[in-house]
């Protein structure tokens, strides 16, 4: 006998049902009747829809199952949703596996890119192997991400072990020398991820050729306007008296800002760019633009005053300003390299320097109170764009000493005579830095009050935000999170355009004037009248006061 | 993002390079709950960490049984004791969005007016004294104004039930890839706006049980926000423009999402020149 419908062997109940010891057995008043109405209602749950070929009887079954399977709390709640999905699982069969793959590849292929980081070049032999535990300038990612990771800086530990191998992978395609973890830019698009390298001596790939091209074609505009006049012989309009402002020469690689070569890669795992030299014109318009970076190295850089190259150069140029003004280190792990002549006349700005043997570090605690106990080791940027001032009127190289880019403006630039720009030497401790405002330029703070004998002093600055350093005994690094734009208080008010250039000298001759009316002109023609008479009874006396004299001569 | 899921969330947005010391982590994993436990609150999400000069404030977040509800709001200098922070009002709003620079670090720091107008003036008049904007005020206003403005969800997050109140979608099973990458995808959870002026077109395409909130579409100007796959394409992360700091990630296909603020709390009022 059926009572309540057929138990499926996976519902609970199945089998528990004997005919005749139903609690209910004894209230079948008439067992005929019942069982033609519970086929009637099965019949009628079992017809299948005519829109969706589905029918009541499975898809409650199904939910059912669903139900019983899962479990959900308050199922109740939502059963509307349950029987939604239960419809949905219909109809995904099919197209599930050609949408799913389209959908994850691009997710494939950088976890392709990303596994390559991580196999072993099968090229290495056992001499290299040696060489690499000896001395390598690939620099622990993972210890500085600890220490930085201690004041809550840093990436995680993943993406830290994955630029690890990024850089150990660039270290073994180009001949570098030492490398830096710099740190990260993020981007629209895509983020920066930058290293600081330096070559070994003398095995630098110099391209100097195709930045020569790009320079004269973004300030000769002028020049090339005089060269078109002149091929024409009829008729040639006035030459142009333009004469750009001269070029102020960019440093040699090696030297200033162009100390350290940057490389950037997107993510890691893709190919690491190297960025081209920095010239001082791109650092002295970057100062006056903030734009955000797209990640293309190739986007256009679309400002007023327009900047002179793409988004490469002035990801170039913000490096070198963020690092000239936070790159530091505790006092007395550098010092300059001794020399028997002092003449700073000749050195001018010293620009190396060397560890220090004999250096004892500070504790954390003196390294957070004052500022004193840190130095900057990157010579600052003057407002000409180059840490070594050089005068673009004079052709003579005198290196002399270089301005600071903060202090307060000098006074006007003479276009004949240029002030030498001073600014403060290498190594001057953080103390000098002025602040924004009441804000000082950087914030020490120790890792951690709790267990002050293991803290890391960590420094962040206020001048250029995303910027860090820390130290711990004889360790230290520097690091740059952030989108790369300089902070300030009031808004960045974009330069102006400069005012329209006068096209002529302005005289008396052509300057319009109005024309006299009637009465003006009658009134001087009285007037020119009068002294027409005036001058003529003059001259009648002096020619009588003349034939006087003659008389008398006679 | 959710106390519950906060080592997990932590790694995901550390691609800005702001995150916790483990010190802090540690501690907010008991603190959080205890601040659950306190002021019987059904979630907690830890909202953020706003950098002063001289300190930082760290921000948690408590939400009742309507999760569209106003939310109470508390901070603390060392993720260990916290204090709640006064519900906000328009006028402190105001008060704050005059105020330029960085917090100080110090809760009952008092800011002096620079901007005197006519309105001020009178006041100045009446009330007889110069009037300070205390640090906590400009905090509460400055949370505020983040949330309301770029405090985001994942569509089909939140379900509004018939009754009004909102609460968490039980079936929500994460967006797909192509989906999360659109920025039609999220909601600012926050009041809506631009919900009423929408075509009825759009309208008729509207779930009212998920779709009750702003999309970021048509947020202004275009282009404030950033969407980028991190970690090998496995998590979308959308970094506001606006408010320079504020992360927001989401694990497509799972339910693991979250948005956290770490930055100065200053509004970027640039981005229009740096677009």
């Amino acid at each position: 006998e059926r009572g309540h419908g057929p138990y499926q062997p996976h519902e609970p109940g199945y089998g528990l049902y004997q005919p005749g010891y139903s609690p209910y057995d004894d209230q079948i008043p008439d067992p005929k009747s019942r069982t033609l109405a519970i086929q009637n209602a099965k019949a009628y749950l079992l017809k299948s829809s005519t829109t969706s070929g589905l029918n009541l009887y499975d898809h409650l079954a199904n939910i059912l199952t669903k139900i019983l399977d899962e479990q959900p709390t308050n199922a109740v709640d939502i059963i509307e949703n349950i029987s939604k999905d239960v419809k949905w699982a219909h109809f995904q069969k099919k197209m599930d596996t050609l949408r799913d793959e389209h959908e994850i590849l691009p997710t494939f292929e950088a976890a392709e890119k990303r596994k390559a980081l991580f196999l072993k070049a099968n090229e290495e032999g056992d001499e290299e192997l040696e060489e690499e535990i000896g001395e390598t300038p690939l620099p622990n990612v993972m210890e500085t991400a600890f220490y930085f990771e201690q004041a809550g800086i840093g990436l995680s530990k993943d993406e830290s072990y994955h630029i690890f191998l990024a850089l150990k992978k660039l270290i073994s395609v180009q001949p570098i020398q030492t490398c830096r973890f710099w740190g990260k830019i993020l981007g629209l698009e895509m983020n920066y991820i930058i290293a600081e390298v330096q070559y070994h001596e003398g095995e630098e790939e110099e391209e100097t050729e195709e930045e020569a091209v790009t320079e004269e074609g973004g300030n000769g505009v002028g020049e090339v306007e005089n060269e078109e006049e002149e091929k024409e012989k009829e008729d040639e309009p006035p030459k142009s008296t333009y004469k750009p402002p001269p070029v102020i020469p960019k440093e040699e690689n090696g030297t200033g800002a162009n100390k350290y070569v940057y490389f950037v890669c997107n993510e890691p795992g893709k190919p690491w760019v190297k960025l081209p030299p920095v010239t001082p014109a791109q650092i002295v318009c970057a100062r006056k633009i903030k734009k955000f970076f797209t990640g293309r190295l190739d986007a256009p850089v679309v400002s007023f005053p327009p900047f002179p190259g793409n988004e490469a150069n002035y990801l170039r140029a913000q490096i070198a300003r963020i690092s000239a003004g936070t790159q530091i280190s505790p006092i007395g792990f550098y010092q300059f390299a001794e020399e028997d002549d002092e003449e700073e006349e000749v050195e001018g700005g010293r620009d190396t320097y060397e560890e220090n043997p004999d250096f004892q570090p500070l504790s954390v605690a003196e390294m957070v109170d004052s500022l004193s106990a840190w130095v900057h080791n990157v010579q600052s940027i003057l407002k000409q764009g180059r840490c070594v001032w050089l005068n673009p009127l004079q052709k003579t190289e005198e290196e002399e000493e270089n301005e600071e880019e903060e202090k307060a403006e000098e006074p006007d630039e003479l276009p004949q005579e240029l002030q030498q720009e001073i600014g403060p030497p290498l190594l001057t401790p953080l103390s000098e830095d002025e602040g924004i405002q009441n804000i000082p330029a950087w914030t020490a703070q120790p890792s951690t009050n709790l267990i002050p004998q293991y803290a890391v002093a960590v420094l962040q600055s206020n001048r250029w935000p995303g910027a860090y350093a820390f130290a711990s005994g004889k360790k230290f690094d520097n690091i740059y999170f952030g989108w790369g734009h300089k902070y300030s208080p009031e808004n960045h008010a974009p330069a102006l355009p400069p005012p329209v250039q006068a096209e002529y000298p302005s005289g008396p001759e052509i300057t319009e004037m109005r024309d006299p009316t009637v009465e003006e002109e009658l009134a001087f023609k009285a007037a020119r009248e009068e002294a027409l008479a005036a001058a003529e009874e003059e001259e009648e006396e002096d020619e009588e006061g003349a034939e006087e004299d003659e008389e008398e001569d006679d | 993002m959710e106390a519950s899921s906060l080592p997990a969330a932590l790694e995901l947005v550390s691609g800005g390079g702001a995150g916790l010391s483990p010190e802090k982590r540690a501690v907010l994993g008991s603190s959080l709950l205890l601040l659950q436990r306190d002021y019987r609150f059904e979630r907690v999400w830890f909202w953020g960490c706003i950098q002063g000069v001289c300190g930082a404030y760290y921000i948690a977040e408590g939400l009742g049984p309507d999760r569209a509800a106003p939310r109470s709001r508390l901070y603390s200098l060392n993720c260990v004791e916290w204090s709640l922070l006064p519900p906000v009002t328009e006028e402190m709003v105001m008060q704050a969005g005059r105020l330029k620079g960085r917090f100080q670090g110090d809760p009952s720091f008092e800011y002096e007016y620079t901007e005197r107008n006519a309105e001020d003036a009178e006041r100045l008049f009446e009330d007889g004294k110069e009037p300070m904007i205390k640090e906590e005020t400009r905090l509460v206003a400055t949370i505020e104004q983040i949330d309301r403005a770029v405090g985001i969800i994942p569509r089909g997050a939140f379900v509004k039930t018939p009754l009004g109140s909102v609460s968490e979608n039980r079936n929500f099973e994460g967006l797909s890839l192509t989906e999360a990458k659109r920025l039609s995808s999220y909601f600012h959870f926050t009041e809506p706006v631009n919900l009423k002026n929408k075509t009825l077109l759009e309208k008729a395409d509207l779930d009212p049980s998920t779709d009750f909130l702003d999309s970021l579409e048509h947020d202004i100007p275009q282009g404030s926000w950033t969407v980028q796959l991190e970690k090998g394409g496995t998590v979308v992360v959308l970094r506001s423009l606006l408010w320079l700091g504020l992360t927001f990630y989401h694990v497509p296909m799972t339910k693991q999402y979250g948005y956290v603020y770490f930055g100065n709390g200053e509004k970027n009022l640039d981005l229009p020149f740096m677009l």
